[in-house]
């Protein structure tokens, strides 16, 4: 069970809103925005405030990849591997992400809930190939010397 | 203000005008995502500073507007500045972009410490700062207009993009903003806008190219006391980013688009569907609608008259399927995005099965001058079949990547050649991929043909949104062709058996040949299934998953040969592909390699030449990281 200011929150984000079906969606993104995911819980509660089944709700959220049951790192961190990016070698900077965080193919985030690295297929800011960004600012031209750097300073931010 | 008629908003057009032109010099600062990455924001604050310390210049200052991405959005109102934040200028690659007008000098990659250098020198004493001009090829280019990029492209729905205030609706008003809503709502009678767009024929600038005006001709026909108007603005195909730049750099263009379809079909509510990937469209689209709103333009009686619309955004969750058309008005919905099967079409029964107007950003940005320029004089820009022009984004290796925007009917190699300045470190060119992962691939002997709808669909290809991917001869296009495979299948929504299942063999296949698994047989099954799904799938996603792979095979079947027969990738892109070997010249014997080798696959007697065992070699690489004498290889 949450406590009670995630449904405080949850009803605060439904009255903004409404409670028709077509507020699915941006109800549930305004509560994942909130804390960097979607719990369950709140999830069917959300689908009893609007009066559609969890099953449905659930298969909603589960349907489009925005939506995470599982709570995010401090930063996330999204890397490009668009058409444009993965031409310009997009691999190799994911490969240094998983050197800096020990993060993998099956594992998004780190224990101690610093990182989460999720893969993107389009940023939109292909003539910048190629792009990662944390928590949504952009940073263009990565090279794995420069993701060194970042994780540099990220730690070095974390340890201060 | 609210503006209640005709003669109001003329009158704040006038003052608009007037308030534009007042400041003696307009510095703009690209406030575009590729800008803001590369630290705009911060040259942004700086010139604001620099402007508010400066009397002796005349520089008129214009209301500024708080916004987000700006660290001190809040202090932005106390300065009254000429300093303004512009939409994208296209030239992304090239990055802080600073214009100065009138001068129109183009400052390219510009750094905080640069401000007050050109501030002194271009504000105050009008000479370019030479260090900054764009150069190629020993030329210095002073202004934008004549900077080859620019000088070569044609911008019409890209006009206001780096020109204008993408936050100040008194900007769009003052350069002709509106003109066509108000000179619809009170010259024209719906009919007439329907006529107008069919007689320009406009045609769908997000991949299929349907007939727009058609389209509108059928909704406006439906009985039905509720219809809608959608904007696709789920740019979701990788390698595109036209929309998200209208979206940033000139949204209120395309929400007149959006009124004058509502205006001609009989629709008074709008939805906006837009990528969640795109943070700061969205705030800019909502900045727009707020002040549409507050002018009037949006809302009960626009201009006094009985025209009344609304325009709501959603924002995507992360599913490239609802690009298409029903899967989009099903998420708005609130329901899965998946498609469904027509009919009945979304003319009939789109959003909430109620009539509606389906159309992408950059067609309803092509709405307004069709209206104020009139049918006649859009057929007379791009071909005949095409009319008007098409924004493509050029990227991947080509020396200038960007936004840019040719009349319909120019050829592959002008785009290519003359505005993106050729290949990249000059390696010779190998393929455009056009169209994204619907799309296919155009080989050197393709380079003049003419980019149009027909002339495309001829080769098999498809505009499709606009990504142009240009490709050098060091790209793998089996890898190419896996890559698209497998975005592709990721995005697959899983309702129909042969997008969902057949993507899946594809992609099987495909990872096969990259790990030198592949045979003969492979290719000809993949052609097999590639066909079948082209031909039995339900919507556009999985009818076109295997054009990629459909191309490649069929322009660059040598490549896929010699990765399934002689288990070579030329280019060295595909790890499985490549062999480690130890050069006996330059060995020293010293057993470093086989003491780090993971899976001891490298023999060999102290102080003579080692040797990797090829089939136990993985590939990894570590032998060649630590050989201290340079003796190891990687030969593809």
């Amino acid at each position: 069970m949450l406590e009670q200011s995630y449904y405080d929150k949850a009803d605060e984000i439904i009255g903004q809103h409404g409670t028709a079906q077509r507020f699915l969606i941006p109800i549930i993104q305004d509560i994942q925005s909130e804390y960097r995911y979607l719990p369950p819980e709140l999830l069917s509660y959300v689908a009893g405030c609007l009066g559609i089944n969890e099953a449905k709700a659930y298969s909603v959220a589960t349907f489009y990849e925005n939506f995470s049951f599982e709570a995010k790192g401090k930063y996330v961190i999204r890397v490009c591997d668009g058409t444009a990016c993965h031409v310009r070698k997009s691999t190799a900077i994911i490969n240094q992400i998983y050197a800096e965080t020990g993060l993998s193919k099956d594992k998004h985030t780190t224990d101690d809930m610093l990182f989460t690295l999720e893969t993107v297929s389009c940023l939109g800011a292909c003539g910048l190939a190629p792009v990662l960004t944390v928590n949504d600012v952009v940073h263009p031209a990565m090279t794995p010397e420069k993701v060194h750097e970042l994780f540099e300073e990220l730690k070095g931010a974390e340890n201060q | 203000m609210r503006l209640e008629n005709r003669e109001a908003l003329e009158e704040r057009r006038r003052e608009a005008k007037e308030t534009m032109k007042r400041p003696s010099h307009r510095i703009l600062v690209c406030a575009g995502t590729g800008c803001l990455a590369g630290g705009s924001a911060e040259i942004y604050d700086r010139f604001l500073e620099l402007a508010a310390k400066e009397e002796g210049v005349e520089v008129e200052f214009g209301e500024e507007i708080a916004h987000l991405s700006t660290p001190h959005g809040a202090d932005a109102n106390s300065f009254r500045t000429g300093v303004k934040r512009s939409g994208c200028h296209g030239f992304c690659e090239m990055g802080p972009l600073v214009r100065i007008e009138p001068s129109n000098y183009l400052y390219v990659k510009v750094k905080a410490e640069d401000c007050e250098e050109i501030f002194e020198e271009t504000i105050k004493n009008d000479r370019p700062v030479e260090r900054l001009l764009y150069e190629a090829d020993g030329v210095k280019y002073d202004t934008q207009e004549k900077i080859p990029f620019y000088e070569k492209q044609t911008r019409l729905v890209l006009k206001n993009c780096g020109h204008i205030d993408a936050e100040n609706i008194d900007e769009y008003i003052a350069v002709g903003g509106y003109t066509a809503l108000e000179k619809a709502l009170f010259d024209m009678t719906p009919e007439e806008v329907v006529n107008e767009i069919s007689e320009s024929d406009l045609r769908g600038r997000g991949g299929g190219g349907f007939r727009t005006g058609y389209k509108w001709q059928q909704v406006a026909r439906q009985k039905s006391e509720e219809k809608y108007v959608v904007c696709n603005g789920d740019e979701g195909d990788p390698g595109a980013f036209m929309d998200r730049s209208v979206m940033e750099g000139d949204p209120h263009k395309m929400l007149e688009g959006m009124m004058l379809a509502g205006y001609a079909v009989g629709a008074s509510e709008g939805y906006i569907y837009v990528r969640a990937e795109y943070p700061l469209a969205i705030n800019r689209l909502k900045t727009a609608i707020a002040q549409a709103t507050k002018a009037g333009l949006l809302g009960e009686h626009i201009l006094g008259t009985d025209f009344s619309f609304q325009i709501h955004i959603n924002r995507g969750a992360g599913a490239f399927v609802c690009g298409e058309g029903s899967a989009l008005t099903a998420s708005i919905e609130g329901e899965r995005g998946m498609p469904r099967t027509k009919p009945p079409r979304t003319v009939e029964q789109g959003l909430f099965a109620k009539p509606t107007v389906l159309n992408n950003v950059e067609t309803y940005a092509n709405v307004p001058m069709i209206l104020n320029e009139g049918a006649a004089w859009y057929r007379s820009i791009g071909t005949e079949g095409s009319p008007g022009t098409k924004a493509f984004a050029l990227t991947g290796s080509v020396k200038h990547t960007g936004l840019i925007e040719v009349p319909m009917g120019t050829t592959l190699r002008k785009i290519v050649y003359d505005i993106g300045g050729g290949v990249k470190n000059d390696v010779p060119f190998k393929a455009v991929q056009i169209g994204g992962p619907s799309g296919g691939c155009l080989v050197t002997s393709n380079l003049e043909v003419k980019l149009d709808f027909d002339s495309l669909k001829k080769l098999n290809a498809m505009i499709g949104s606009g990504g142009l991917v240009v490709m050098d001869e060091n790209t793998c296009m089996v890898e190419v062709a896996r890559f698209f495979m497998n975005f592709t299948q990721n995005e697959s929504c899983g309702k129909c058996v042969p997008c969902r299942e057949g993507t899946k063999r594809m992609l099987d296949i495909l990872e096969d040949i990259v790990a030198g698994k592949g045979t003969m047989e492979s290719l000809k099954t993949l052609e097999e299934l590639g066909e079948a799904i082209t031909n039995t799938a339900l919507c556009g996603l999985g009818k076109s998953a295997a054009l990629p792979v459909l191309s490649t095979l069929r322009n660059f079947r040598e490549e896929y040969i010699e990765h399934v027969v002689e288990k070579r990738c030329k280019t060295g892109t595909c790890q499985a592909l490549q062999q480690y070997k130890i050069l006996p010249e330059k060995c020293k014997g010293c057993s470093k390699c086989a003491r780090n080798c993971p899976v001891n696959a490298i023999d060999g007697k102290v102080k003579e030449p080692f040797i990797i065992n090829q089939k136990a070699c993985i590939k990894c690489g570590t032998c060649l990281d630590n050989c201290p004498f340079g003796a190891i290889v990687k030969e593809s």
